[in-house]
Formats: C-alpha cells, sequence, structure tokens
C-alpha cells in the first residue's frame, strides 16, 4: 500500500506540471485549450524518439519543451489571426498532432526500457526508483511555482492576467490581447509537453493514445486542488495546483485498488470533474433554500 | 487652438450585403478643438456609440480617416491607439479587470500605451499616487488598494475607471455614456467627478449621454448626431444659454429622421 501511494505522488508530481498547463489557460486565460491533449503527446514523441536515438535526455526533453510550445503557437494563430474560435482552435491543433505525433515517433508508440532517461540519471546519483522522481518532482515543481509567481507580477504577466480577465479593458489600456493569448498558449503546451516528456520516461513508453483525456485530468486536477488547498493569495493558489494533481493520482490509485476497472477511470473522473464544476451551482441553490427558509421562519414568527 | 481629433467623413455599415444591412455612420465629420469637452446626443441607432468606436479603433471604418494629433491613426489597431485614448464604457464591468484588485488595474492603467516588459508589475513606490488619486474621489477606496475590483459598486467602479482613464494623460477622454447604468444619485455624482477631472486636467473630452439635461449642463461643446450624421453643433456662450425646450425645437425644427427616446426628453 505505502508503495502505491509514493508512486501516486511520483506521477502526481509529474502531472502537475501538465495541470500547471491547464491552468494557465482555463483560469488565467478563461480558455479551455484542447491542444493539450495532442502536446503532452507530443512531448512523449519527441522525447522518446531522440532517447532511442542516441540524445541526451535532458536535451531530448528540452526540444520536447519547445516542440510543446510551437504547438501552443500554432492553437493561438488559429485563434487570434484567424478568428477561429479558441476551442475549436485546439480541437483542430489536437487532431493534427495526432497525425504528427505518429510521424515523429514513426509508429503507434516507443519503449523506452533499458534506454537512458532524466531518471535513471538521477538514479546514478544514488536516489532509486520512485524517490528519484519525487525528488525530481518537487524540485521541477518548485521552480514552475517560483517562475510563475514572479511571472505574474510582472509587467508582462499582469498583461496577461488582465487579457484573461477583461478583453475589452486589456486593449483600452493598449495591451495586444492577440499576442498575449499566444504566448500564453505556448508557455501553457511547453509545461505540458514537458510532463509528457517526463511522464514517457516514467512509464518507460510513449503511445500516441496516452493523451486521451488527459485535458479532463488537468481540470479535475485545477478544481480539486482550489477546493481543498486555496484560500488565500497567488503563491497558495500555485501550490494549491501542484497539491490538487497529487490528490488527484491518489484518488485514482485509491479507487484501483478498491478494485475499479481501470478503463472506467475515464468515466470517474468525467463524473468527478463534472459534480466539481456543478458545486457552485448547487450550493448557490442550497444557501437559497436556506435563505428562504429562514425568512419564512422570521416571518411566522414576526406575526406570532 | 489646435486640432485634436479630426474624423474626416467616415462611413460605417453593419452587415453590408445582407438584410440585416445597417449604414450607421454617412460621411460623418467632426473636429475637436484642444481643450473642447464636447457632449453628444442623439437618439438610438443615431450612431454615437460607433463613432466613439471608430475613434477609439474597437470598429473599422468602411471609408474615411481619423486623425489624432494630426497623426492619421485609421489604420492603427484599437491597443495601438490607446496610447492617445481614454476611455470609461456604459457597462462599469468593462473598464476595469474583475478579478484583479484596485492598485493592479491602476498599475495596468500607469503603464497604457507603453512597452511591457518583465519589470516588475505592481511596484510599491507608486502606490502612494494611487492612494492620492483614489482620495480625490471621496469614496474611501484608498483604504481599499488590495480589495478585488468585482466587490466595487457600479459607481466605485466607474470613478476608478476614470482615475485609470486619465491617470497617464490622454489626447482624448472619450466616455460612452457612462452613468447611464448607475442609479440617479451615483450618476450625478460620478459626473461631478468627470467634470472636476476634465477641468483640472484640461483634457479634451468627448461624452456621450441620453441625457439632454446632462448634456446641456457639461462641456463647453454639445453636438447632435441623427441617422449617422451631425445636425448640430453648438459652442461656447449658445451653448451656456441652452435650454432643454430650445434643444428640442431645435431637433423638430431640423427634422430629425430617429424619434427621441422617452429617456432622453425626460432628461
Amino acid at each position: 500500500m505505502i508503495n502505491i501511494m509514493i508512486g501516486a505522488v511520483s506521477l502526481g508530481l509529474l502531472w502537475a506540471i501538465m495541470t500547471m498547463g491547464v491552468f494557465l489557460t482555463y483560469r488565467i486565460l478563461d480558455m479551455p485549450d484542447m491542444s493539450a491533449e495532442g502536446s503532452i503527446v507530443m512531448g512523449a514523441a519527441i522525447a522518446a524518439k531522440l532517447i532511442t536515438s542516441g540524445v541526451n535526455p535532458v536535451l531530448a526533453t528540452a526540444v520536447a519543451v519547445a516542440g510543446g510550445m510551437v504547438a501552443g503557437v500554432v492553437t493561438g494563430l488559429l485563434n487570434t489571426k484567424l478568428k477561429i474560435p479558441s476551442l475549436l482552435a485546439g480541437i483542430l491543433t489536437m487532431i493534427a498532432l495526432y497525425s504528427i505525433n505518429i510521424r515523429i515517433m514513426g509508429k503507434a508508440n516507443i519503449t523506452l526500457l533499458r534506454e537512458k532517461t532524466v531518471f535513471t540519471m538521477v538514479e546514478a546519483i544514488g536516489l532509486k526508483g520512485n524517490v528519484g522522481v519525487m525528488v525530481c518532482g518537487i524540485i521541477i515543481n518548485a521552480a514552475i511555482v517560483a517562475l510563475l509567481y514572479w511571472f505574474f507580477g510582472t509587467e508582462l504577466g499582469c498583461a496577461i492576467r488582465a487579457t484573461g480577465d477583461n478583453r475589452k479593458m486589456a486593449r483600452a489600456q493598449g495591451i495586444n490581447t492577440d499576442n498575449m493569448k499566444i504566448f500564453n498558449l505556448a508557455l501553457s503546451n511547453g509545461f505540458i509537453a514537458l510532463s509528457g516528456a517526463l511522464i514517457a520516461q516514467y512509464q518507460s513508453y510513449a503511445d500516441v493514445s496516452m493523451g486521451t483525456g488527459s485535458i479532463v485530468i488537468g481540470l479535475a486536477s485545477v478544481i480539486i486542488g482550489e477546493v481543498l488547498f486555496y484560500h488565500g493569495n497567488f503563491l497558495n493558489r500555485l501550490v494549491s495546483i501542484v497539491l490538487g494533481a497529487v490528490v488527484y493520482r491518489i484518488i485514482i490509485a485509491l479507487v484501483i485498488e478498491m478494485g475499479m476497472n481501470p478503463t472506467d477511470l475515464k468515466l470517474f473522473t468525467a463524473i468527478t470533474v463534472a459534480i466539481c464544476l456543478a458545486l457552485p451551482m448547487f450550493k448557490g441553490r442550497f444557501n437559497t433554500v436556506k435563505h428562504t427558509a429562514k425568512v419564512t421562519h422570521k416571518a411566522k414568527e414576526g406575526n406570532e | 487652438m489646435s486640432k485634436i481629433l479630426e474624423i474626416r467623413n467616415i462611413e460605417k455599415t453593419f452587415n453590408a450585403g445582407t438584410v440585416n444591412e445597417n449604414y450607421v455612420l454617412k460621411n460623418l465629420s467632426l473636429d475637436l478643438e484642444d481643450g473642447d469637452y464636447v457632449t453628444v446626443i442623439g437618439g438610438n441607432g443615431a450612431g454615437k456609440s460607433t463613432m466613439l468606436n471608430a475613434i477609439s479603433g474597437s470598429i473599422s471604418v468602411d471609408s474615411g480617416h481619423i486623425i489624432i494629433d494630426g497623426e492619421d491613426v485609421t489604420k492603427l489597431k484599437e491597443y495601438q491607439r490607446a496610447k492617445y485614448l481614454g476611455r470609461v464604457f456604459q457597462d462599469p464591468r468593462m473598464g476595469t479587470a474583475t478579478n484583479m484588485s484596485i492598485s493592479e488595474n491602476m498599475a495596468l492603467a500607469n503603464r497604457r500605451g507603453k512597452s511591457r516588459g518583465l519589470k516588475w508589475g505592481l511596484p510599491k513606490n507608486e502606490e502612494k499616487e494611487y492612494k492620492e488619486l483614489l482620495s480625490i474621489l471621496d469614496l474611501g477606496l484608498e483604504n481599499r488598494l488590495d480589495a478585488k475590483m468585482g466587490l466595487l459598486s457600479g459607481g466605485q467602479r466607474q470613478a476608478v475607471t476614470l482615475l485609470m482613464a486619465t491617470m497617464q494623460r490622454p489626447k482624448i477622454l472619450l466616455l460612452d455614456e457612462h452613468t447611464a447604468a448607475l442609479d440617479p444619485k451615483t450618476a450625478a455624482k460620478v459626473l461631478e467627478i468627470t467634470d472636476r477631472i476634465v477641468t483640472q486636467n484640461k483634457l479634451t473630452t468627448v461624452m456621450i449621454t441620453h441625457n439632454m439635461r446632462d448634456a446641456i449642463k457639461h462641456g463647453n461643446r454639445l453636438v447632435m448626431l441623427d441617422s449617422g450624421r451631425v445636425i448640430l453643433d453648438i459652442k461656447g456662450e449658445e451653448k451656456q444659454n441652452l435650454t432643454v425646450e430650445q434643444l428640442l425645437k431645435k431637433f423638430e425644427h431640423l427634422g430629425g429622421e430617429s424619434t427621441l427616446s422617452d429617456r432622453m426628453l425626460l432628461g
């Protein structure tokens, strides 16, 4: 059991990087970006292909990040220059990436067993198995949280936040909202590709369908993180995203341990996200009921 | 006096070539002198907002030119024109970023039209300036710099938007019925603040209003639009002595095509 938990936390930390990418588009830009499903695979595909071709795993991972950023720019250009609605622009990139990812890999999947990966490199300095993955994951996530915390306090970062908050206002302040969207999408998909590259190296394979449903997993993690851990400033919010991704993996590990069929996981995730997204509405209705009850109660008291 | 804004024969048709074709601006021309405070009135569909949107670049014109302080900006995009313009919209939610704090919003406005890089976007040393500006509103907002914009009332948001539009001195201040969504008392307060800011900074201002009394009371010049044209342009002493009755008579005399809205008559 403890091993399962350690595995879940390790994987959660790698997915947290992807979740951060989803957070950047879904929350900061208010624009759910479907290209995530393609760019996570793209990251895995590029890293796997390069590693099996003998390229240094760190360099391979870096190239994967660059590939994801390009995918993000494409979605951004489709949306801003060709005026394709953001959801559709993301879907177009996602579908296109399916073919591109197979072209990158030359086949539908690549195994990385017995290849040198960033995690075998970490093992070489004495951090074995999941401990190494966790240390890596914590360091990378800490770096990303620090980077984003700083970045969204800069003039450029504030301009991106304003773009997500109120495009009309942002333009009236002289902000090029198109460029802000493209930049943010590149950043987001870069993180997502990084996550894909690391997950492939952790699981020792890259598969063209490994991204299916990843956007929903990302959303679930963002929402779980916000509900459970977010109650304050921006730094707290970023940390809550990482924790949300880890908690999501722990929940998944638990339900599988309890005997759920792994193929039912996506259904489980979809239902979880639907419930989480509907929570504010239920809460609102519940409060109205409570309020009405209170008012009627008071009115009755007044009459008596 | 030099011309700050020259609108030269602009034309705009929405949905051209469809059954919904709407010919809104018809060869409209208007010049603003430096320091002009123009109130713009006209019935629904007269083209008031479209004219303002054409100046700000949120819509492109079919033909004609818009020249700001000698520079032809017709081809410039909305965000590129922002450095010349301060804007306040009808909807109080439109002028500010809801989920950002008052100080974050003001920091954004303080960089209007400037390039934004990796410098810290919320410098502590600017907060004193924000507080001083907010204190002139007399709404107690100077002690709520970290409050989210969304927590403020419509009137408070319009007042802050006014400050934001003017903290970097704009060449032209564009007010698009910025008090229409407010209750009468708040509207009067925001208009009073508007007058104060405009006169103190000697700002060239275009204010659209539905309310004839406001149009007469504020500014040094009154322009009436009808069916996409300027049909009346009253300045100076004549404007100062204008009454609602005279204005209505003039409008009837000119045979305005569009009906005046009830809201306007009641004003």
